[in-house]
């Protein structure tokens, strides 16, 4: 009932490379540290740590697509790459979810409990709304608007979730130049909403006093979008490699695993957003 | 190294540069041998056993007698944080780890891990985590210490301790994430032909389930210290209430990834056991199925509970009785397992061989630690001992007699497996009942110590509480000490010892037993068929 | 002796080393239960507690009875053959339904006492007790009694837990100032704390509740009988966690009217005239005073602090520096470190002597001085 090609599977060989990964988070880590704590030589440390990371990832991946090129991954190995990557976004999932809990906590828990009949000892003015930044926050702040460049925002990153799907219909009707300009038009949308979202940060700071440090609508509104963007930069640094890729003529219309888990990972990106959009944004 | 080597070594073996892999350290450093990183992950938290014992004894040290002797309040809390945090994601969590890559590949006829190069840098990231935690003891202010727990606003006094330990958390994440990504995915993809789910060793199921436990919570873990990390540095303020976040907003975060946490540590010992008592029993597990209902129903429910850590934060009393409730409910899958076991043991023929005795030490004790958590669980009577002793009477009923014992069990079972060689079964059995005696005369003294009213993370008492003290001080030397024996047997085993047949337990089931022991550095190239 | 006769004596002798050291726990009355109840809650938590005790002894004793009768009279011997069953349906359900029952018997109860626990209404006296690192304050702001306040720090003389002096009777558990309540009112306590998260326990009324910065939590009871009862912190808040007690003494109703008349009078005794004008000297007395009672679990008695944790005083750059900044960090605290914003818990004039205090203590010598009226310019 197996054929021997079933029960084939490969198996890497030695490979330093995992080494130098774990080097380059340590390094990172100690960096950050220092620079957190200005003691030593924090940033030198963190971007030597970076650099090492970029080249491991360099050397690791080239090293895997020359085994792909070579014809070692098999469909079995396929099937794996398929769940790695997926409970990989799964985690991914989670770490937001962290996120969104805390502004949901926030939002309906922790601030309308500040403005109990109770807590009326310790901040005796403080009205429950939402947006917020605490009842010990003073000062004047804006909080975002959903439907300017938000809206437009969100716009860009439905577009470029079409554009990667019709790029993937190139790819396997073998239609080489929709590959091309499929994924060309994603990196571009990518790029765009990066660069908005670098306008409406500086644009919030400077005029909206909205930082940081306000508060808890600063806090989350941060990170949530922040950690967005940071995802948003590795998908589209990964959908560059993959546009690069397919220019040198990887790929084939029956094997193209890489490809499709940028495409899945740029997807989880946009769903984030959308999810950002309702609950940062609108709500 | 860029340059790839690409033969293809026809069909028959399917690993890359096969036969002429580096020696020495290299070797360790570069593998993508699923027994080679196994046996990594084992020495490294035995190590980490040892290093997180040590401060144990220390801290019980201070608490042989009222007053202050050895160290000073800010370093016991220190030796607290470290401790728990050394203990949980050192010691345990990569015992288990170890277990998995020796033994899965095995157990479901699979040749390898399914992602090897991803294998050893899960395990290669460990090292510089311990690195970080153990040198933010000599950094200036010291290694954190708000407990495992890491509560803020505590957490955002302290010194580069706390970042040093939230990074390294971060690192940690990493590893037992693509951990146990490679280990559900060897467990869909990559089992024999004929190996259906409901036919796997239970061992492997406890794993499926443990690994997604992890990949499901370890990155809550990643959000708590990260927003952490921001409130410390870049002014935000999840944690405070002038920005209208919550310090209690932490702890929800850190339980709803703590509480599966703690499953993590004890579930994959729950499939260890089954499989110990199965083979000295002589006897198929009782209830194989229901077996692996009960575990899934832990790890799902256990993410349905975590406030019962909480309980006197000032929740409203609905809450309260919904976590009460839930948490209450997972006795009973739990005693599934345990009633499933004593089942098993039922009219079969037994043998005491020190796995076996470690394994019904652990259904003995656990089930000890079972029932205190469930007094626990009680609100009105958790209000009493939360923050006591008895919590962390019944915290090390479960991870020490739980998860420790079944590791030492696992360990004993397989050691002929992988050194090809019996250990000492005499000083194995020593082990056991030094182990067993000196733990609950450390441990079982505690639970009067909390229900007096000792709050924990004390590094100084009342006088009444003077007396348990000291037994449970010198238990805990005399279970350190006994650790030695295991040590001195391992490595007396691996040197030599009588040799050990490809199947030395009369009673063992499983396709481990069919390769010689010790197992080949390459097993399963060929799939086997199982019918 | 034959092996498994072995085993059995070493059994055998295991369990009689367990029975022994209970039997002497028992006999030197080393205390193995709750503290003597002091409310009706606290005893209803006992009984739970008790009756959760024997459910599981029973449950315990039933499933290692089998256990071990199996480990004794299903061991391998010769000719001995293992049964092959495996699963049976029956049994399954049965062990599923009962304890899924017994639970449901057990929580019965529990949800009556809880509602009751968390039922803070009518209460006669409301307390409001923050927790400091390390110490407690108390508030007393409704019912007899309103308007006193006072610090709560721990009164075991250093010596004894450094060794050098015996401990004495309530080593650990005393405190300064008690909390007074009168017996059988029900007292409402609302916990907060300024810097960290606190505990407030007190395990003979069964009461146990978190006091979270910036929010405020409440808990009640009603002692039914009178005696000072001690309880602790119980939550890690820092360095001296272990070290700062709480104790309650339950008083009759005349005795509590009584301590209210004198609190309030000693009260009025020592409120600080506010336009009054502070000489060097009485700022350094004063200063002192409330340095030892505020200042020294971390910059300590001699000024030299535990550094890199906590800064010295004695000539650091703070005190030693201009009197403004060193004002405002002791108002305003430092945020991000365990300096906490003082100007909430010590008066004008308490801060203005203490400030001159540093600046002319140990090594110091400054030579200047704060007048409360300063502290009250500087307070936003
Ligand atoms: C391996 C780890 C492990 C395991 C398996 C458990 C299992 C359980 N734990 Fe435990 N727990 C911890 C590790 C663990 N715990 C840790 C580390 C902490 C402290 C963390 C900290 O604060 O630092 C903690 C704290 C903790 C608390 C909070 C205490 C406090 O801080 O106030 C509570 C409260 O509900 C609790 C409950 C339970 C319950 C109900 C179970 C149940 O799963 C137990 C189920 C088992 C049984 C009940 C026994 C067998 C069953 C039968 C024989 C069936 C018949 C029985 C009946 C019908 C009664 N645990
Ligand atoms: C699985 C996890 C695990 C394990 C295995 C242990 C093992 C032990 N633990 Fe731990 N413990 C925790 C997890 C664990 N603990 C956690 C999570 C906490 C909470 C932390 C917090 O509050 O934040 C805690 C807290 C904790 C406390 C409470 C501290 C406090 O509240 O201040 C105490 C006190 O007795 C304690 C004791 C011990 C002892 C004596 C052992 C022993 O079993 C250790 C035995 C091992 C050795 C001793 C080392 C091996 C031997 C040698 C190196 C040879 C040399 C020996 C001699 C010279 C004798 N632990
Ligand atoms: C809970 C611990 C704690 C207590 C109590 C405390 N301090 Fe501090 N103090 C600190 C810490 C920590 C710092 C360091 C802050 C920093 O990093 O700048 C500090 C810094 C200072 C400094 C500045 C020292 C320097 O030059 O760096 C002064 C002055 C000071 N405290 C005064 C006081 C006074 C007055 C009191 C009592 C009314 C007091 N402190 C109580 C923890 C404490
Ligand atoms: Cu205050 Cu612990
Ligand atoms: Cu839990």
């Amino acid at each position: 009932m197996s054929t021997h090609e079933e029960s084939y599977y490969y198996v890497p060989g030695p490979s330093a490379w995992p080494l130098v990964g774990s080097f380059a988070l340590l390094l990172m880590a100690a960096g950050s540290v220092m620079l957190m704590n200005k003691v030593g030589v924090g940033m030198p440390t963190l971007l030597a740590g970076l650099a090492v990371l970029l080249y491991m990832m360099y050397g690791w991946f080239s090293k895997v697509i020359a085994e792909s090129r070579a014809g070692e991954y098999n469909k079995r190995v396929d099937v794996s790459f398929r769940w790695g990557m997926g409970w990989f976004i799964f985690s991914e999932v989670m770490f937001f979810a962290a996120f969104f809990g805390a502004l949901f906590y926030i939002r309906v828990i922790s601030i309308p409990d500040l403005s109990s009949i109770d807590n009326a000892l310790i901040w005796p003015d403080f009205k429950s709304v939402w947006p917020s930044a605490g009842p010990g926050f003073k000062g004047e702040w804006d909080p975002m608007a959903p439907w300017g460049l938000p809206a437009i925002n969100t716009l860009l990153l439905l577009a470029s979730g079409a554009t990667l799907t019709w790029a993937h219909w190139g790819l396997m009707a073998n239609k080489r130049t929709q590959l091309a300009v499929g994924l060309f038009l994603t990196v571009l949308l990518g790029a765009i909403f990066m660069g908005l979202q670098v306008y409406e940060y500086s644009h919030a700071y400077q005029e909206m006093n909205l930082k940081l440090s306000t508060g808890g609508y600063g806090s989350t509104f941060y990170l949530l979008t922040g950690f967005h963007g940071f995802h948003v930069t590795l998908g589209v640094l990964m959908l560059m490699v993959i546009l690069f890729r397919s220019l040198k003529g990887d790929f084939t219309p029956k094997h193209h695993f890489a490809f499709e888990a940028v495409a899945w990972y740029w997807h989880f990106v946009d769903v984030v957003w959308l999810f950002l959009f309702v609950v940062v944004y609108w709500l | 190294m860029n340059t790839a080597t690409t033969t293809v070594n026809g069909h028959s073996a399917g690993h890359e540069g096969h036969g002429h892999h580096p020696a020495g350290l290299m070797r360790w450093i570069t593998t993508t041998n699923h027994k080679d990183i196994g046996s990594m992950y084992l020495w490294f938290s035995f190590a980490m056993f040892l290093v997180g014992g040590c401060m144990a004894l220390t801290i019980r040290s201070e608490l042989f007698q009222p007053g202050l002797q050895l160290v000073r309040p800010e370093f016991f809390n220190q030796l607290t944080t470290l401790h728990g945090l050394i203990m949980v994601f050192g010691a345990i969590m990569p015992a288990f780890v170890g277990f998995a890559n020796w033994m899965l590949p095995l157990q479901i006829g699979a040749s390898d891990m399914a992602f090897g190069r991803m294998n050893n840098l899960s395990f290669w990231l460990l090292p510089p985590a311990a690195l970080l935690l153990v040198t933010s003891m000599f950094v200036p202010g010291g290694a954190a210490a708000a407990g495992w727990t890491l509560y803020p606003p505590l957490t955002i006094q302290q010194g580069m301790g706390m970042d040093m330990a939230i990074f390294a958390l971060h690192i940690l994440g990493f590893s037992s994430i693509m951990g146990s990504i490679n280990i559900i995915t060897t467990i869909f993809n990559l089992r024999a032909p004929g190996m259906t789910l409901m036919k796997m060793p239970l061992f492997c199921w406890t794993w499926l389930v443990t690994a997604f436990l992890v990949i499901a919570v370890m990155p809550v873990l990643a959000g708590a210290v990260t927003m952490t990390l921001t409130d410390r540095h870049f002014g935000t303020s999840f944690f405070s209430a002038a920005g209208g976040g919550d310090p209690v907003l932490f702890q929800h975060i850190f339980w709803f990834f703590g509480h599966p946490e703690v499953y993590i540590v004890i579930i994959p010992g729950f499939g260890v056991v089954s499989q110990v008592i199965s083979t000295f029993s002589r006897k198929p597990l009782f209830g194989y199925a229901s077996m692996v209902y009960a575990v899934a129903a832990i790890g799902i429910l256990s993410f349905t509970v975590w406030a019962h850590h909480m309980y006197t934060v000032g929740m409203p009393v609905t809450a309260q009785l919904y976590f009460m409730y839930a948490t209450m409910f997972i006795a009973v899958p739990t005693g599934v397992k345990i009633f499933n076991w004593t089942a098993t043991m039922w009219r079969g023929s037994l043998s005491f061989e020190t796995p076996m005795l470690f394994a019904i030490g652990f259904i003995f004790l656990f089930t000890v630690g079972g029932f205190s958590g469930l007094v626990l669980a009680m609100v009105v009577v958790d209000v009493q001992m939360q923050d006591t002793y008895y919590v962390v009477a019944h915290f090390h009923y479960t991870m020490v007699a739980g998860a420790l014992f079944s590791a030492f069990a696992g360990a004993y079972y397989w050691l002929p497996k992988w050194t090809g060689h019996m250990y000492n079964e005499k000083l194995g059995q020593v082990h056991f009942w030094l182990s067993f005696i000196f733990f609950n005369m450390t441990f079982f003294v505690q639970h009067f110590l909390g229900i007096a009213g000792m709050p924990r993370r004390i590094p100084d008492y009342a006088l009444q509480f003077t007396d348990f003290n000291q037994i449970s001080t010198i238990g805990a030397f005399g279970f350190g000490l006994s650790q030695l024996l295991f040590l001195y047997n391992i490595i007396t085993c691996i040197k030599g010892g009588p040799k050990a047949p490809a199947k030395p337990w009369e009673g063992a089931e499983g396709l481990e037993w069919d390769v010689p022991s010790p197992a080949p550095y390459h097993t399963w190239e060929v799939q086997p068929v199982v019918k | 002796m034959t092996r498994a006769a072995q085993r059995v004596s070493l059994l055998r002798l295991a369990g009689g080393v367990v029975l022994t050291m209970l039997a002497q726990a028992v006999n030197a009355a080393y205390q193995v239960n709750f503290q003597e109840p002091a409310t009706k809650i606290a005893q209803a938590v006992y009984d739970l507690h008790m009756m959760m005790m024997y459910i599981c002894g029973v449950i315990f004793v039933g499933v290692f009875g089998v256990m071990f009768y199996a480990i004794v009279k299903h061991r391998k011997a010769p000719g001995r053959v293992a049964a092959t069953f495996h699963e049976n349906t029956t049994v399954e359900i049965l062990w599923t339904v009962i304890p899924t029952i017994i639970l449901l018997v057990m929580v019965w109860p529990v949800t009556k006492t809880l509602i009751s626990m968390r039922d803070a209404t009518g209460a006669d006296i409301t307390i409001k007790a923050t927790g400091y690192q390390w110490k407690w304050g108390y508030d007393y702001i409704k019912g007899e009694g309103e308007g006193i306040k006072f610090k709560s720090t721990l009164s075991t003389p250093r010596e004894q837990i450094d060794g050098k002096a015996p401990k004495g009777e309530n080593y650990l558990l005393e405190v300064d100032n008690h909390v007074v309540v009168p017996v059988g009112k029900k007292i409402r306590i609302l916990t907060t704390a300024e810097d960290v998260i606190h505990a407030w326990y007190m395990p003979a009324f069964a009461v146990k509740q978190d006091a979270v910065p910036g929010f405020i939590r409440d808990a009640s009871f009603r002692a039914d009988r009178e005696g000072t009862f001690r309880g602790q912190c119980a939550e890690l808040c820092g360095k001296d966690h272990g070290f700062m007690p709480i104790v309650v003494d339950v008083v009759s109703a005349e005795k509590y009217s009584a301590w209210v008349a004198e609190q309030k009078t000693k009260m009025a005794a020592v409120a600080d005239d506010p336009a009054k004008v502070w000489t060097l000297d009485e700022l350094k007395t004063r200063g002192e005073s409330v340095y030892a009672q505020n200042c020294s679990a971390c910059h300590q008695p001699t000024g030299k602090g535990l550094p890199p944790a906590f800064p010295a005083v004695d000539g650091s750059k703070i005190a030693t520096g201009p009197k403004g900044d060193h004002l405002n960090l002791v108002l305003n605290g430092k945020a991000g470190t365990a300096m906490a914003a003082f100007g909430k818990q010590l008066s004008d004039a308490e801060i203005a002597a203490v400030v001159t205090y540093q600046r002319n203590a140990w090594s110091n010598k400054m030579g200047d001085m704060v007048q409360p009226s300063e502290v009250k310019a500087s307070r936003k």
